[in-house]
């Protein structure tokens, strides 16, 4: 039977959620909440489940999290919470994300909105650029607070990645994106689409002309990389985002749909990220022969091990230790193979991984018409460039402390957009800190 | 929702309108252009923007009916209707709009416009004009029923001149023979040459003003999805470089573009478009 886009992975029964809950030790020193970029208070919320109460478990999340449904489903939980679970020393971890997804979904089916808060309307206006992650999260606690907040969205979708970037299969748009969407909305945040800050107007503007007293940046990462090797400009090479951005935001899947999309075919993805995995997993469901190229193993790959998974059952193939050099072309200048060359691991690099180098003479071709590039994200200039006196650093990342705040008073920032391309939970975290550090700055 | 305030045909399959934008208005100037989404299952097509006024809140677009995307926007679409969404202005000006007084008024500039593109080159001849610099313009198209905006121009320009391919008005032959003519023949002095047409057209005026020694701007009409440099479909290569089109132009030194690249790039989806027109 042919994939679909419809989510692949199932959510816990009630049945299956308490068995996994009482799984869990209720350790001391819970080390899962160590390893959460957030501290969602781990142990505390297991247990409310386990006394079948939900709704005490949503609130438990509610504290250190504002996009539960969603991190439950894309957070890398093997090297955070679920990889320091002293069950999984022995045996398997708990299964910490499924039942943070369990509890978000019960909240959405059941119209659980949590603890109200009525905060006294402060009569300030502060901006938020971006409707990614940070964005979001910034925004909601900031309305919390009381102030009047907008978001400017530069897409005519709101969500940032979790709208062009990740495909429905793996996040529900309909359902669990727009549910988080509404509830910031319910808080009181304005959100205009269709305006793109450094084009249709500026951070300068916004302070000066329309009364926003704070400015919170998270643009995210989203200009594509490319390898620099020949060919790439062939018709056929695609950045993942462009094709992701088609499928997902464009829903060039769809036949009712006008955006186009290439379908069938043979088609190589470089790289070994989740967007990678992201692409390929798009491509298969497009009618495609789909293989994975990445110049380390399948230990390094730096995919969620479910994405890995996933991909493979599907049937995705995967060349490891394999770095392309050149992409040929046929004499219509489309795109007809991937000259790569075999790698081996060598010494561990700065990042403790060991690097993967060429064997010589070792090259040879991979058939493709269609390659995909997966290599990762660098932030958007448009902002940096538009903005006196907002510090940039050589990856073109804004300079700003823990607490988002940035060279330039009154604009914070956080999120992709400092760090480079990271995790969704990391830009919440980053756009909850910013939204504390923007409140003390308009309370002094 | 952004609402179409005045709808024309300038010709059977060229469309004007005037739509509500005020943000994009207020921003919009020379060489930038814009995307519209006509409603939720449309694609983002990106736009010349042909005029814009910041008081009134409205800029003006000139839609060549070319694939079922633009038929649609075309045929489907009236006054008094709306746009799901228009997004800009995207792109940077063109460089003039940076230059000194003094520097522009000793400026003289030859701008050949070609088909649809000729929409483009009125706001940046508007521009111009009113800053002092010297504007002359040639307006190509196959034939006399094709040709738009030649009362606008005339009114912004200090010589306009028309050429057909068929002869049937004005110059007989191609922009580049009329180019040459201006130049050699009749001795009219330029400092700068701005080609905005159809890719072929300013691949072959780029030749032509390279032997002239007139440096040259081309304003490149690639595929696009976002606009804001979030999906490379739009890389072009300028100089040996790999350029975005939406965020490094849209305008470029002509001699520096790869345009037969550009061309082929251009058919990427050309099955799909096809396919598209027959649904």
């Amino acid at each position: 039977m042919a994939l679909g886009f419809e989510e692949v992975t199932r959510g816990f029964s009630v049945e299956e959620a308490l068995n996994e809950a009482s799984r869990c030790l209720h350790c001391k020193n819970p080390r899962c909440v160590e390893a959460c970029p957030v501290r969602i208070q781990i142990p505390e919320f297991i247990a409310k489940v386990k006394e079948l109460d939900f709704a005490g478990a949503a609130d438990v999340i509610a504290q250190d999290s504002s996009l539960p449904a969603i991190c439950g489903r894309v957070c890398p939980q093997e090297n955070q919470c679920e990889g320091r679970c002293v069950l999984g020393i022995k045996s398997k971890s708990v299964a910490i994300g499924m039942l943070e997804r369990f509890v978000a979904d019960w909240s959405r089916e059941e119209g659980y909105e949590g603890k109200k808060v009525h905060a006294e309307n402060l009569g300030m206006k502060v901006a938020v650029v971006g409707s990614g992650p940070a964005g979001l999260a910034c925004a909601g606690d900031l309305a919390k607070l009381g102030y009047d907040v907008t978001i400017f969205e530069a897409l005519h979708e709101v969500g940032g990645v979790l709208a062009y970037g990740i495909p429905e299969f793996r996040l529900p748009k309909d359902t669990v994106l727009k549910h988080e969407v509404d509830q910031v909305r319910k808080l009181g945040v304005k959100i205009e689409t269709d305006v793109i800050i450094g084009r249709t107007i500026t951070i300068d503007q916004l302070m000066d002309e329309e009364g926003f007293e704070a400015v919170f940046v998270g643009t995210g990462a989203g200009l594509p990389k490319f390898m620099g090797i020949p060919g790439e400009n062939l018709n056929g090479v695609f950045s993942a985002n462009e094709f992701l951005t088609r499928s997902n935001l464009m829903k060039a899947y769809r036949d009712d749909y006008l955006t186009p999309i290439k379908k069938g075919g043979k088609v190589a993805v470089v790289g070994g990220g989740n967007v990678a995995m992201d692409a390929a997993r798009t491509a298969l469901r497009l009618g495609s022969d789909t293989t994975i190229v990445y110049r380390r193993t399948e230990v390094e790959l730096p995919a969620r091990a479910a994405e890995v998974k996933h991909a493979k059952l599907e049937g995705v193939k995967f060349a490891m230790l394999t770095n392309p050099v050149e992409i040929l072309g046929n004499e219509n200048g489309w795109v007809k193979a991937l000259r790569c060359v075999k790698m081996e691991l060598g010494e561990p690099d700065a990042s403790g991984r060991r690097s993967p180098v060429a064997i010589e003479g070792s090259e040879f071709e991979i058939e493709a018409d269609t390659v995909i590039m997966a290599l990762g994200t660098a932030p958007n200039p448009l902002i940096s460039r538009t903005t006196e006196g907002l510090d940039v650093n050589g990856r073109g990342c804004i300079v700003a402390d823990e607490t988002g705040v940035t060279s330039r008073p009154g604009v914070f920032a956080g999120g992709d957009a400092v760090s480079g391309a990271a995790t969704v939970i990391l830009a919440m975290g980053a756009g909850r800190k910013a939204a504390a550090a923007i409140h003390e700055y308009l309370s002094k | 929702m952004f609402r179409i305030l005045e709808k024309e045909m300038l010709t059977p399959t060229i469309c004007r309108m005037k739509l509500e934008a005020t943000r994009l208005a207020k921003s919009a100037r020379p060489g930038q252009f814009l995307i519209v989404r006509t409603d939720e299952k449309g694609e983002r097509i990106p736009l010349t923007v042909s005029d814009y006024d910041a008081e009134a809140g409205t800029v003006t677009i000139v839609t060549q009916k070319i694939g079922a995307s633009t038929i649609n926007l075309v045929d489907n679409f009236n006054e008094g209707d709306s746009f799901a969404d228009v997004v800009g202005p995207l792109g940077n000006a063109s460089e003039f709009v940076n230059m000194a007084p003094d520097e522009l008024s000793e400026q003289s500039f030859i701008f050949i416009a070609g088909g649809v593109g000729t929409a483009p080159v009125y706001p940046q001849a508007k521009w111009l004009k009113e800053h002092g610099a010297k504007v002359d313009v040639i307006i190509g198209a196959k034939t006399a029923d094709l040709l738009i905006y030649k009362k606008e121009m005339s009114e912004v320009c200090d010589n306009l001149f028309i050429c057909t391919d068929d002869g049937s008005e004005g110059f007989h032959g191609m922009v580049t023979a009329l180019l040459e003519k201006l130049v050699i023949e009749e001795e009219r002095h330029y400092t700068q040459a701005v080609a905005i047409g159809p890719m072929i057209m300013m691949k072959f005026t780029t030749l032509t003003a390279k032997k002239l020694g007139l440096p040259i701007t081309v304003s490149l009409n690639t595929l696009m999805v976002d606009g804001t440099g979030m999906c490379g479909a739009c890389r072009v290569s300028v100089g040996g470089k790999m350029k975005f089109a939406c965020v490094d132009g849209p305008e470029f030194n002509g001699f520096e573009v790869d345009f037969d690249e550009a061309m082929r790039r251009q058919t990427l989806y050309k099955e799909e478009e096809k396919a598209a027109l027959t649904k």
